[in-house]
């Protein structure tokens, strides 16, 4: 028997409101009403979820691995890209 | 005991318990992945349903019977359940139609069931509501979906619900039960329930690209009891832990 899977669909599901919506996982389906029936099924079925994005694969464009060195190595030693070197105040608390 | 209400409970339950088994029955064999998934989601909601009612009975029968009792030492003729949702998983086509068939019913039985006088049976129809619109929602978007599909999906569509349109009347009849849980304000009327389940079912096969069947000849006998061959078999898997292993627990 022929068997043609369906397109690939990546999911992104938000646990609650305020947070941002975070890559699940990913499922088939014929369209994007059914990856978000199936999402629904597949990925929050125990409660994870308030909301669910549903992108078909093919039209991610992702960054090519061979390309690492001069994408992300750079950044490496510039340790003073990151905002540690101030003197927070004790009262401001979840930095 | 109030035997009049405890009939009419297991008359409710055991649809959603045979459904569930038979939902259930394709945990590791659905058509594929998600649609695995997605059927037994549904047949653990209906489990769910169950509990809560063989619960309620179980208080109601006031001995020593528990839910598993209920669900699981009763015999054949025993099982109240209608004959629509006992028949077997011929092919995904025939999954989906039982399951539409039935979704469309129940959720129209739950909404009125809400407005019971028995408030645990209110309740209860009140929490299961949701997930059936689900299940409502799933199905019927799978007969379109098989029903405008291709040539052989629709034929396969086609197929399963001409053969199970003769249950569907049974939906609607009324045990003796059933007649005093509605005269006491408790049960619902599905006399009263018919006309929009074939508007609803009939809108919807128009919309799939599908016949609505001719055939006014129907099955019955489900709720009295009186059940095809297929349930005999469905049992005998169910029950065969507490059967061969009495009292056996998780």
């Amino acid at each position: 028997m022929s068997k043609k899977n369906w397109p690939l669909w990546e999911i992104f599901v938000r646990s609650k409101n305020g947070l941002e919506h975070r890559h699940v996982g990913s499922l088939h389906a014929a369209d994007s009403e059914m990856a978000l029936e199936n999402a629904r099924d597949v990925y929050t079925r125990r409660n994870e979820g308030v909301s669910i994005w549903v992108v078909e694969s093919i039209n991610i464009t992702a960054s090519n691995p061979e390309n690492n060195g001069e994408l992300f190595e750079p950044a490496h030693d510039k340790v003073y890209r990151h905002p540690t070197f101030y003197d927070l105040p004790d009262e401001v608390k979840h930095m | 005991m109030k035997e009049n209400l405890y009939n009419y409970i297991l008359g409710i339950a055991d649809n959603s318990l045979i459904l569930g088994q038979r939902m259930g029955e394709l945990c590791g064999h659905g058509p594929s992945l998600e649609t695995d998934i997605a059927c037994t989601n549904i047949s653990l909601d209906l489990f769910g349903q169950v509990r809560s009612y063989f619960q309620y009975a179980a208080k109601i029968a006031g001995d020593n019977r528990t839910e598993d009792d209920i669900a699981m030492l009763r015999k054949e003729r025993e099982y109240k359940n209608v004959l629509l949702v006992e028949q077997p998983n011929t092919n995904f086509a025939y999954t989906i139609g039982r399951q539409f068939l039935f979704d469309v019913y129940h959720l129209a039985f739950l909404s009125e069931l809400q407005n019971s006088q028995d408030l645990t049976l209110s309740a209860i129809a009140n929490k299961c509501i949701k997930e059936v619109s689900y299940h409502e929602r799933f199905s019927s978007d799978w007969v379109k979906r098989l029903g405008d599909g291709t040539e052989e999906s629709n034929q396969k569509m086609q197929d399963a619900i001409n053969d199970l349109w003769t249950y569907t009347d049974e939906l609607f009849h009324q045990t003796e039960a059933d007649k005093m849980m509605v005269s006491e304000g408790i049960g619902v009327d599905v006399t009263k329930l018919k006309d929009g389940f074939y508007e609803r079912v009939n809108t919807l096969l128009a919309e799939a690209n599908l016949q609505i069947p001719e055939s006014k000849w129907f099955q019955k006998g489900g709720k009295e009891g009186i059940h095809t061959e297929h349930l005999g078999y469905l049992l005998s898997e169910l029950q065969y832990m507490q059967r061969t292993y009495p009292n056996m627990e998780w």
